[in-house]
């Protein structure tokens, strides 16, 4: 049903990875993902799939979960795969039709993949070891700073943190109205493009209404309880480095200092 | 023939965090013509257990049978099982849609493929059977309606069905004491002078001991009562367990009898204000003599 889907596909635990501040996981996240764009060759690209590897097992998710992420993307995979492997110069293994399948395309295919399935697996360690809320949360302090070149980070926090908050709610009453709607005879399943386009207007004014409602309420709950902006808020669960978090900062700093020096040296040679 | 549920169990999300037993190996049968109330405390799975019963969910073990059609499977006698049952869910009123009263009641009606002229005269019927005037309602936005009147033109919409069986999740949610009382009539009306079956979710105990002939306890997805009104209301300990109260007038009767006053009461004397009057008032007069009795003994 619709409303298994879960949002942000946070999955709950405690693992290392969950207790870690969620502002040190975004900023070691992005100079992973930087790093596998500078790096080349067997094995840095070894080194940081086994890690990738171990950061997996070290979360405690399923390696069923992990590999459902990169599901959606298996065509872009395969296309970027077979445009390599017949379009790289060099000893050509076989020929279909015009294209030359060589071996350094297949190679080069190979690496890229990879590349694109390790950006996808270590980024989503991050949605899925952090919580939406968390990340938001983090997000706003991060973006601080830009705050005085007219950034509203506040503003744009306090709106992803609502619509995500509201996301489930939503999905929960369409799965309601669906229903219902259901139960009066609509069959979503069947019937030509018009029909379904036109089965989704019982569907989609129901829901409508009741999210301008629920935005009604919410702004006039927010404003009782005195919501004036992010001028001088504090907040209930400060975030807060810890010694997980300076663990995983040093040894970032060490592997990928010895990835990319690896990559560099390697390429000279 | 009825609406059988055997052995059904269900959970939600499996195979995640999030996975929740909602239904837990529960069977039951609601027979044709029957009134029947199901009450538990919240996440009990009532509203889980009634979308079982017009294939809304499918169950993870056991099975469903409407007049003896197994709900799951492929074909026209599946679907034309599921049309037997109408669901009205909690707070219909959110599933309005059309520009009009009489074209959102003439949704489910249109649905189904009957022509202009029946679903003309099921919207006409069923708003008169909810209580809501066809002449001075049918042109009017639903938008612009009183919630209690929204309320009624969605079940109305369900009733323009005219299914056999009719499954209400929690009706009177959000209505006020004198909408809820009319809305109840109003089913009672439904069940006695169109025959329909009815099954609904309910906290408020009051309301099933006035209406309901059979009341099912839920608690933790499993069930622990199903019993006539009077029968269950005498299974204080489940029924609190269970996190629900007794109605106020079976509470007020057990106190009199606790502060020693001998009732004689017929089972149906605890489900109605009169009922308790006069039991009570039958319990008063023969007192005095009971006592004479018992002076005129000692002396």
């Amino acid at each position: 049903m619709i409303s298994d889907i879960t949002i942000g596909q946070f999955f709950p635990g405690q693992s290392v990875l969950h207790r870690m501040d969620p502002r040190v996981k975004i900023v070691l996240m992005f100079f992973f993902l930087v790093s596998l764009f500078l790096i080349d060759g067997p094995v840095p690209y070894g080194a940081l799939t086994l890690l990738t590897i171990i950061l997996g097992a070290l979360s405690g998710i399923p390696a069923k979960i992990i590999i459902r992420s990169v599901k959606p993307l298996w065509w872009i995979l395969l296309f970027t795969f077979l445009i390599h492997f017949a379009s790289m110069p060099g000893r050509v293994v076989a020929q279909v039709w015009i294209f030359q399948f060589t071996e350094e395309g297949f190679w080069r295919g190979f690496f890229i993949s990879l590349r694109l399935v390790l950006l996808i697996v270590l980024s989503s360690y991050l949605t899925l070891t952090t919580s939406p809320l968390m990340l938001t949360d983090a997000l706003e302090r991060l973006l601080k700073p830009l705050k005085c070149i007219g950034v509203p980070a506040h503003e744009l926090a306090m709106m992803m943190t609502i619509a995500l908050r509201f996301v489930p709610t939503l999905l929960q009453e369409t799965d309601k109205i669906m229903k219902a709607q259901q139960s009066r005879g609509v069959d979503f399943s069947s019937g030509n493009m018009l029909t379904q386009l036109r089965n989704i207007i019982p569907i989609l004014i129901p829901l409508f209404i009741s999210a301008f409602r629920r935005a009604d309420e919410l702004a006039m709950a927010m404003e009782a309880r005195c919501y004036h902006g992010g001028e001088g808020r504090t907040r209930m669960k400060a975030l807060a480095v810890s010694g997980v978090d300076y663990g995983a900062v040093a040894l970032s700093v060490i592997f990928l200092g010895a990835v990319m020096g690896a990559s560099f040296f390697l390429k000279q040679s | 023939m009825s609406i059988e549920i055997k052995n059904v169990s269900y959970t939600y999300m499996p195979g995640t965090p999030f996975e929740s037993k909602a239904l837990d190996d529960v069977s039951l049968t609601v027979e044709e013509g029957s009134f029947v109330a199901i009450a538990g405390h919240t996440g009990s799975g009532k509203s889980t257990m009634l979308q079982h019963m017009n294939g809304l969910l499918q169950p993870t073990s056991g099975e469903i049978v409407i007049d003896g059609q197994a709900l799951f499977g492929k074909g026209k006698e599946v679907k034309s099982a599921r049309d037997k049952v109408g669901m009205v869910f909690q707070y219909p009123e959110h599933q309005l849609f059309e520009e009009t009263v009489e074209a959102d009641i003439a949704f489910g009606p249109k649905n189904r493929g009957l022509s202009e002229k029946e679903v003309a005269a099921r919207v006409k019927m069923a708003m008169e059977f909810v209580g809501v005037d066809y002449e001075a309602y049918r042109q009017k936005s639903p938008f612009g309606l009183s919630g209690g009147e929204m309320r009624r033109v969605a079940i109305a919409g369900v009733v323009a069905l005219s299914p056999k069986y009719l499954v209400l999740d929690e009706p009177t949610a959000g209505l006020n004491p004198q909408g809820r009382d009319e809305l109840l009539e109003k089913i009672r009306e439904l069940h006695e002078k169109r025959h329909m079956t009815i099954v609904f979710v309910s906290h408020d105990m009051d309301a099933i001991a006035r209406y309901a002939e059979r009341i099912i306890v839920l608690s933790g997805g499993r069930l622990v009562l199903d019993a006539a009104p009077y029968e269950a209301y005498s299974n204080k300990e489940t029924i609190e367990s269970a996190g629900l109260l007794l109605p106020r007038l079976t509470t007020l009767l057990r106190t009199v009898e606790a502060h020693g006053l001998k009732l004689n009461l017929k089972p149906k004397d605890m489900l109605t204000v009169e009922g308790a009057v006069r039991a009570i008032m039958a319990a008063k007069r023969p007192a005095p003599k009971a006592k004479n009795n018992q002076r005129g003994g000692k002396g």
